[in-house]
């Protein structure tokens, strides 16, 4: 079974199902989802049989100025296929995102790094601390208004 | 508190909940450190107690001495970055450091008089690399390894970065490259020869000037 | 009644000659049982994925060097794969295999390196060492023919490579192949069955399969634990569909296992090189782009090699100008330290120095 990527479309229709109220929209590489339900959609992504996400590759973030994106990759070894979920955060002040910690444990140090680099808080993640900065670093550097 | 916890006589709490106020005080540190550390050190000089200066100086015993202190400097171990690995490499059969005298790293700066900083210096990192210096003896020397450590190279007005180690402590050698090939970080070494050879032991401030007059000009 | 000792938080690192560059752990000890962990990173925290966004897309290649700085190819791979993924376009085959070839050599010199302060923290003070540099410095010696750097090649362009191998660097490649069984074999009865290793890293800090995979760790200590995954074969770019390799894959996790996957893939990489020596034809090594790329703004790219500590991939984003609007890096040794403390808590002091170098950590990768 060659190893394949799941389009946004498909990801929508078995979340739509599954979780009420998750999917903000789709596309041909990726599913949004609404922010507040991301750690019940990662529940079921993981455990859901025919998805089977078991691994987590990234969560990335990126900055658009009046809006972020945090990433998830995401790679099914049992059914060989891999799949792309984002939760699109408004605002640029006090972001937070319930934390995926619990659903997957390769998030812990990921999210620290979010957290540390682009300012998003993860709600629900035991440790909070800066990553590579020290305590007392003034700003999140990866921001675009950081210079 | 779990009752293994209270048996072992631990705290209650993970660990990293127990490490918040040692981490403010460190990020303190380094942020100091950052805001004060904006104009690079000049060159390194020995301090020489008052009652030993204008004693008699015997060439021939600096001669000595230096021969000596130049044919067994002891690196400490200390690789920060990509630099770190040719210097490793140095320290191998290929390049073979050992014919200088120089094939015992030491773990502990405690019994290392040389600080080769291999790699980009991180204001994070500038504490422990100013702490690992003042731990070091007298006589100690310290080269900056790649652009990293001389300028900050590559990594020049990243946020994270220091530029140039020289801002943090006194280098004697700069050697350039990204990374300088085993054969440069050996050159730099021997031009540390011919510095420490010009070194006279009784004289104040005058590592390399003779007669020291440098030493008036910075106390 | 067991008998009740102090425990003890004490600090290792950053400056420690056994934690693998600049890294930094808070444990809390029993005697010499290690309690509780707490890793510390960014003493290498340079903020390359902000420079990037200050820099086009091929100077970007520079910084992608100094990552992993042992592996350096491999990360100039996965960022052009990456490049090549916003552009839509691909090398010639000529530049591919030319990539494949790089990459393999750079990953027998990065698992010789992992291998070598492995045994070094074991406490084999040097010998095995010297053997790994040995070798590792042959294929030095070919990088400095294909592109003249030892450490930072950046080699690797988008759209192929930087410039077609000179004609001495073949005959040179051949000689190295065929020393190169030799020099392995030297290594392996020297430490492969030897009893003072065994005893000191089977069924120490063992990983189970489901562990591995939920805390998203990746590349040998993943195969250790039993799962042949292995990106080169799942998602196969540049030439590794036209070559034929095995995954070797442990079952137990513990750090002979990790240890023993890394020798295995030495002779692994070694059959890649010889198939593509065999198969390469004359012909173009790079794509005729622009100096300054400037690909469709709203695109972005997930490319991802197999690296020699794991799965590394750019997430590169474009808005259409010159440079990545954001250029993240997954890094497997930041993602493979996510089990630091499952692996430490419950061994010994001196276990815990085997182990780091088992996992097998760079940290301009962890820290970036
Ligand atoms: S000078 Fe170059 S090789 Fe050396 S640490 Fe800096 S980036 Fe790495």
């Amino acid at each position: 079974m060659p190893f394949q990527a799941l389009t946004g479309e498909a990801l929508a229709d078995r979340l739509a199902e599954a979780v009420p109220d998750s999917v903000e929209r789709a596309d041909g590489d990726c599913v949004w989802v609404e922010p507040s339900q991301i750690a019940i959609t990662a529940q079921f992504l993981r455990d859901d049989p025919g998805l089977d996400f078991q691994f987590l590759n990234a969560i990335s973030a990126v900055d658009f100025i009046d809006s972020f994106d945090v990433v998830y990759h995401l790679t099914s070894f049992r059914q060989q296929h891999k799949g792309v979920v984002k939760a699109r955060l408004h605002g640029r002040e006090s972001l937070s995102l319930p934390s995926v910690y619990e659903v997957w444990r390769g998030a812990d140090l990921q999210e620290r790094e979010v957290w540390d680099l682009m300012g998003i808080r993860f709600e629900g993640h035991p440790n909070m601390k800066r990553i590579m900065l020290w305590e007392g670093f003034d700003g999140h550097p990866l921001r675009k208004d950081y210079l | 508190m779990t009752g293994e916890q209270e048996f072992r006589g631990i705290e209650s709490g993970p660990l990293f909940d127990r490490t918040w106020h040692i981490d403010r005080v460190e990020g303190a540190a380094v942020q100091g450190l950052k805001d004060t550390s904006v104009e690079p050190l000049s060159e390194p000089l020995i301090e020489v107690p008052d009652d030993l200066k204008g004693n008699l100086v015997v060439t021939s015993v600096d001669a000595l001495v230096n021969w000596g202190r130049k044919s067994a400097l002891w690196p400490v171990t200390f690789g920060l970055a990509c630099c770190a690995f040719e210097m490793i490499a140095t320290a191998m059969g290929r390049f073979d450091i050992a014919r200088f005298g120089m094939e015992a790293f030491r773990a502990s700066p405690r019994q290392a008089d040389l600080m080769i900083i291999a790699g980009t210096v991180t204001w994070k990192m500038a504490p422990a690399i100013q702490r690992i210096h003042e731990q070091m003896a007298e006589p100690k020397w310290v080269i900056s390894m790649g652009v990293c450590a001389t300028s900050g190279g590559p990594y020049f007005g990243s946020y994270s970065v220091v530029p140039g180690v020289d801002h943090i402590i006194p280098v004697d050698v700069y050697v350039p490259g990204c990374p300088p090939r085993p054969d440069a970080l050996l050159f730099g070494v021997m031009e540390l020869h011919e510095k420490i050879k010009k070194y006279h032991n009784l004289r104040p401030g005058s590592r390399n000037v003779p007669g020291g007059t440098l030493a008036a000009e910075n106390p | 009644m067991p008998i009740r000792t102090e425990p003890m938080t004490v600090n290792v690192g950053p400056q420690h000659p056994s934690t693998h560059g600049v890294f930094r752990l808070r444990i809390t000890f029993d005697g010499e049982e290690i309690l509780e962990v707490e890793p510390v990173f960014g003493y290498l925290h340079r903020g390359t994925e902000k420079l990037a966004e200050e820099r086009n897309y091929v100077q970007v290649v520079t910084l992608t060097d100094r990552l992993d700085y042992v592996s350096s190819m491999i990360n100039n791979q996965a960022y052009c794969l990456a490049v090549e993924q916003l552009l839509e376009v691909e090398p010639p085959d000529r530049g591919k295999y030319l990539r494949t070839i790089a990459a393999e050599l750079q990953r027998i010199a990065a698992h010789l390196m992992g291998i070598g302060f492995f045994l070094q923290d074991l406490g084999t003070l040097g010998t095995p060492l010297m053997y790994c540099f040995r070798t590792r410095e042959k294929i030095l010696d070919l990088f400095e023919m294909l592109c003249g750097a030892r450490i930072t090649v950046s080699y690797l362009r988008p759209g192929g490579v930087f410039a077609d191998a000179p004609e001495d660097f073949w005959p040179a490649l051949d000689r190295f192949l065929t020393d190169l069984p030799g020099e392995l074999s030297e290594l392996e009865q020297l430490i492969l069955e030897n009893e003072i290793v065994m005893v000191r890293t089977r069924g120490v800090s063992t990983l189970p399969l489901d562990m591995a995979i939920n805390s998203s760790v990746s590349g040998p200590v993943l195969r250790a634990s039993g799962l042949a995954w292995d990106w080169r074969k799942a998602e196969p770019y540049d030439a590794y569909d036209r070559v034929e390799f095995d995954v070797p894959v442990a079952q137990n996790g513990d750090n002979y296992d990790r240890f023993w996957v890394r020798m295995q893939e030495l002779h692994q990489s070694a059959r890649i090189v010889r198939q593509c020596v065999e198969q390469i034809e004359p012909g173009p090594v790079r794509l005729d782009l622009p100096l300054v790329l400037r690909p469709e703004p709203g695109r972005e790219a997930y490319g991802r090699v197999e690296a020699s500590k794991g799965e590394l991939a750019f997430y590169l984003f474009s808005d259409g100008g010159i440079s990545p609007y954001r250029c993240k890096i997954r890094s497997p040794s930041l993602i493979n330290l996510t089990v630091t403390e499952h692996l430490l808590v419950g061994w010994k002091l001196a276990d815990m120095i085997v182990t780091l170098g088992s996992v097998d950590i760079n940290m301009g990768e962890v820290d970036r």
